[in-house]
């Protein structure tokens, strides 16, 4: 090979002056050459509108459209481009004052005297009508088109969120986003956000100096086509939620329906609710005010975020894991000792499923003892200590004291006393079997959200496993799965130990003694369970947790309703309605339907004034 | 006093003058920009022109700073610089206030700064002073390699943030590689790689493999068959093919977001975010300026409204719209005027350090131009990266002063003992 004659420093200049000659050609070529880059500035001026995508669709699980969206128009002002508008007109066409238009104008321009602003939000179809005709005389104002969502019905407003103009921390955290695009803020919208927004695109368009559009800027070899957003295909039943929010009005609690062998989410309710299109456009920030100020908070979801004591229907894990433990049989029986803890009359429990049937508190009481206590250690403390861990890591396994992770912001994991928990509140050693005994019957520290409550009953529907809640099953044209977990959760209980408890259910609601019998249906077998959940503020809070049919059943059910006493009375009879509309498409016991609807537990005068228990 | 005096005898006045004027024209430029001809207010140093004015105030002091004060200052403690550079880039990723995805910045107070600014001076200072030590031959390869991890170490942090711009500037320190001993067939095999990279994304890898092979059958044909030649040609088919392949199936591997990403880079595909609308943008901007540009604070695609980050990463657009491209001429020819001056001044040092410190210089003065207007001109992806002296902005300018002005220094000094 011949020897480099070049020297380095000489190689080394040789590279920036190539690199600057290439750089001068393209400019050349960019600004002479191309006459596409060439604007006539002097007779057109050019204009960026950006082009908002409507947001995806959401629909329930029959197709049934439940969100869309409707236009709207804002009326954008660029300050550079405007010459002696009169403002007065300008105010008439608005429907504003002059002193206001004026006012907003200079504002407009302290922003930017080039960049576009945000004149007027939302303007109507009629106004955009008017206004039109005018526009050429308002050189720098235009119109862009906007979408707002609209709802079919005024349901499920906390599943499906709202959506509202983006703030300071949402700006700054995704470069997407600019000042007045509008962002997912709760529920589903805030969620999938990323699949509802769709892409903005951008529109080059020359405007002349009547201030009329003349079309795409070269073609529209600059313009980016926005594209519209992913529909959301839920797992909700429009019908079936709807009924359910009509059967808890004038009520405060929760239901939620679950497919068990799916995790689908069928119902979601939160009750006092809202109407969604409250807070949809100008009227949102209002509404919002008013909502959060009502005393009773129907912004806050109870579904997900109200910790409860789940009170009797916290007997079937402790059934289940009595059994799997082997410290009961399904045989076992236990005599009603009130002495032991308080209970109502009834005949002694000869089985598990007599024992659940009744909800028997003394029965549970010596399950729950033997579960914690079974003698692995000669002090009792000790040994209640090892109980407890062992009990915790069982309960874990039912999705309970941690978090479900729906495909929804902000829910809950509840709350479920460990071992540790104790230890700090009363010192290691220092509690037994005798200071925790009202957790054997779902009192005392514990708190389940509603839908660890309808989970918990797809468990005992599924015989020993659940599917996280969920409440997308597709996004999009291509039905693509969401981005969740949808493997299905064992328990560590064998799968012959749920049908005794299955059979208390069902005793529940089907024999003589029953503490569910009002969730009785002629066609079907319903299986249940009722809980009432002491509330030392008031009336006690009623609960019903149930599946049907008894075999291959299709609807696992958590009804929950703050201070109206026995889970027997309402919260049965309710959960009997829905499973009746969801399984047979109609209620036909419009009596009790009508008795259901009467129970309120406070009611709202014209004066807007709440009469009944206050929230909290 | 004497010595004071030499320093104003023996200080480069091409290379000062060159350096006023890019910061003074950086300075009108940026005044344009914010400029808006219907507001009534005066001059004040709360809009972006006046506080970048106050930069200006402070970066010339800087510069006379580093004129007045003993050179080993800077010389003595580059490793205790370079210490504390790597210090701050490994807290930023700790404490650091994240600013559009990036960790970069380090907030006290009111006060802001960049460590990767501090650190490519005091990168460069240490590296020289390390390539530099006479018992350190930098023709042998294993030495090359060793010196390569001072940039390599600061560059991996700065990858962390994550900031590619500044990431990429510390690979301008191959050029000084190169320069002191480093193969050029080195540079040859990067350049070839990294055009291969690229082809491997962009065209179909049988087209490829089928110039590879070409390639290959040229240099069996042309060599004399001799059983080594044959195998060199054997291997560099394997190799490239297997490179290209190697890039593909990993591309395949990523996520499609990350695959998105790339895509986006290489123009493939229109960005979410809007880089290809930046991009858009300023080549109507660019454009628009014809042979003699609209003419000064007359731009009307460049104001805040059409070209985002104007007066930062994209501030080449302004001189592009208002002085066209006779104003881009100039442009280029001041900056090239400046990078040839500094290898011409780096050459004449007497002592390597200063040398070699000098080409570090040039090569990351050359980084950012390079990549800068190239993104502007849409030759290359969109990398956030300023342009000395004319991007808005304190940590910038006053770390490319402190560079420029310790090699003036050092210069100066050349007769020196």
């Amino acid at each position: 090979m011949k020897r480099l004659t070049v020297d380095k420093s000489s190689v080394v200049m040789g590279i920036f002056i190539v690199v600057a000659v290439i750089y001068w050609v393209r400019l050349f070529q960019l600004q002479i050459l191309d006459e596409r880059y060439t604007i006539d500035a002097r007779s057109n001026a050019i204009r960026n509108k950006v082009q908002y995508p409507g947001r995806g669709l959401i629909l329930d699980r029959n197709g049934q459209i439940m969100v869309y969206n409707e236009a709207v128009y804002d009326l954008m002002v660029i300050p550079g481009q405007v010459e002696d508008a009169d403002w007065a007109l300008l105010a008439d066409l608005l429907e504003l004052d002059e002193e206001g238009v004026k006012e907003r104008f200079k504002k407009a321009r302290a922003y930017s005297r080039h960049a576009q602003s945000v004149f007027e939000k939302q303007i109507s179809k009629e106004t955009y009508g008017r206004l039109q005709e005018y526009l050429y005389r308002f050189p720098g104002f235009y119109v862009q088109s906007r979408t707002l969502r609209r709802y079919i019905r005024p349901v499920a407003s906390h599943v499906l969120g709202d959506v509202g103009e983006v703030n300071e921390s949402e700006l700054r955290s995704d470069p997407y986003y600019q000042l007045g695009d509008y962002i997912g803020k709760s529920g589903l919208e805030k969620h999938y956000e990323k699949a509802l927004r769709g892409r903005k695109g951008v529109k080059v368009v020359m405007v002349d100096v009547l201030n009329r559009e003349k079309g795409s800027y070269k073609d529209g070899a600059f313009d980016t086509a926005a594209v519209a957003g992913e529909e959301l295909y839920t797992t909700l039943d429009a019908g079936l939620q709807e009924y359910a929010e009509q059967l808890m009005q004038g009520k405060r609690g929760s239901i939620v329906a679950i497919e068990p062998a799916t995790g689908e989410v069928l119902a979601l309710v939160s009750a006092p609710t809202y109407d969604p299109n409250l807070l949809v456009g100008r009227i949102r920030s209002r509404n919002y005010g008013n909502l959060l100020s009502d005393v009773q908070k129907p912004l806050f979801n109870r579904a997900l975020m109200a910790y409860y004591p789940p009170g009797s229907i916290f007997k079937l894990p402790q059934a289940l894991i009595g059994l799997q433990e082997k410290v009961i049989v399904p045989g076992s029986g236990f005599a009603c000792d009130k002495t032991l803890v308080g209970c109502h009359a009834h005949p002694d429990a000869r089985s598990v499923a007599e024992g659940v049937m009744t909800s028997c508190n003394p029965y549970f009481y010596q399950v729950f003892r033997r579960i914690i206590m079974q003698g692995k250690d000669p002090n009792r403390f000790v040994d209640s200590r090892m109980g407890l861990e062992e009990w915790n890591r069982y309960i874990g396994s039912f999705g309970l004291g941690k978090r479900l992770e729906i495909d929804l912001p902000d829910v809950k994991s509840g709350f479920i006393p460990d071992a540790a928990y104790y230890d700090r509140y009363y010192g290691r050693n220092q509690w037994a079997f005798s200071t925790i005994y009202s957790l054997s019957i779902g009192q005392g520290e514990i708190g389940l959200i509603p839908l660890q409550m309808a989970n918990l009953a797809a468990i005992m529907a599924n015989r020993g496993y659940y599917i996280t809640p969920h409440l997308v099953r597709a996004i999009g044209e291509s039905k693509r799965k969401p981005d969740l977990d949808l493997e299905p959760h064992r328990l560590p209980i064998d799968r012959k130990y749920f049908e005794p408890v299955v059979e208390g259910m069902y005793g529940a609601v089907h024999f003589p003694g029953g503490t569910a019998r009002r969730a009785w249906l002629d066609s079907i077998a319903v299986c249940g369970k009722t809980g009432t959940s002491e509330n030392p503020h008031g009336e006690d809070h009623a609960v019903f947790i149930g599946f049907a049919p008894r075999e291959n059943p299709r609807i696992a059910i958590s009804v929950f309703l703050e201070n109206s006493g026995f889970g027997g009375t309402w919260a049965a009879p309710m959960a009997s309605l829905l499973i009746e509309k969801y399984l047979t498409g109609k209620v036909k016991r419009t009596q009790l339907e009508r008795q259901v609807r009467e129970f309120t537990i406070y009611t709202v005068d014209a004066q807007g004034r709440v009469t009944g228990p206050p929230a909290h | 006093m004497d010595a004071k005096q030499r320093i104003w005898r023996t200080l480069d006045k091409p290379l000062v003058l060159i350096y006023l004027f890019l910061v003074v024209t950086g300075w009108l430029n940026i005044y344009s920009v914010v400029y808006d001809p219907a507001s009534a207010e005066g001059f004040s140093f709360a809009t972006r022109y006046g506080k970048q004015l106050l930069f200006v105030g402070f970066a010339f002091l800087i510069g006379l700073f580093v004129l007045v004060a003993d050179l080993r200052v800077f010389t003595q403690f580059a490793y205790l610089y370079y210490g504390l550079a790597i210090l701050f880039l490994a807290a930023v990723l700790v404490i650091g206030t994240e600013v559009a995805g990036a960790k970069s910045w380090i907030r006290v107070g009111p006060l802001s700064f960049q460590p990767s600014e501090f650190a490519k001076v005091a990168t460069c200072l240490a590296f020289a002073k390390y390539a530099s030590r006479p018992a350190l031959n930098m023709k042998r390869a294993r030495n090359q390699v060793l010196a390569s991890f001072w940039f390599l170490l600061p560059m991996a942090l700065i990858l962390l943030q994550p900031d590619a711009g500044s990431a990429l500037v510390f690979v301008s320190f191959v050029l000084v590689l190169y320069r002191e001993g480093m193969s050029g067939k080195v540079l040859l095999a990067g350049l070839a790689a990294a055009v291969l990279f690229v082809a491997a994304l962009l065209v179909n890898k049988y087209v490829i493999i089928g110039f590879i092979a070409l390639v290959s059958g040229f240099l069996f044909f042309r060599n004399k068959r001799t059983l080594k030649n044959v195998a060199l040609a054997a291997l560099f088919f394997c190799v490239c093919s297997g490179y290209t392949l190697g890039v593909g199936y990993a591309f395949s591997r990523l996520s499609a977001h990350q695959q998105t990403r790339i895509n986006v880079l290489l123009g493939k595909e229109s960005d979410v975010h809007g880089a290809g609308y930046n991009v858009n943008q300023s080549k109507i901007a660019i454009g628009s300026g014809g042979l003699w540009g609209k003419g000064y604070l007359q731009g009307t695609q460049t104001k805040f409204n059409f070209v985002p980050e104007q007066s930062t990463d994209f501030i080449f657009c302004t001189i592009g719209e208002e002085w066209g491209w006779a104003g881009s001429t100039v442009f280029l020819a001041a900056y090239l005027f400046l990078l040839l001056r500094i290898v011409k001044i780096a050459e004449r040092q007497k002592q390597p350090y200063h040398r070699i410190y000098g080409y570090g210089v040039a090569s990351i003065f050359f980084m950012h131009l390079f990549v800068n207007v190239g993104m502007t001109i849409g030759l290359l992806p969109v990398i956030g990266i300023p342009l000395p002296f004319f991007s808005y902005g304190g940590s910038s300018l006053w770390s490319f002063t402190l560079l420029l002005f310790i090699f003036l220094k050092m210069d100066a000094r050349r007769y020196a003992a």
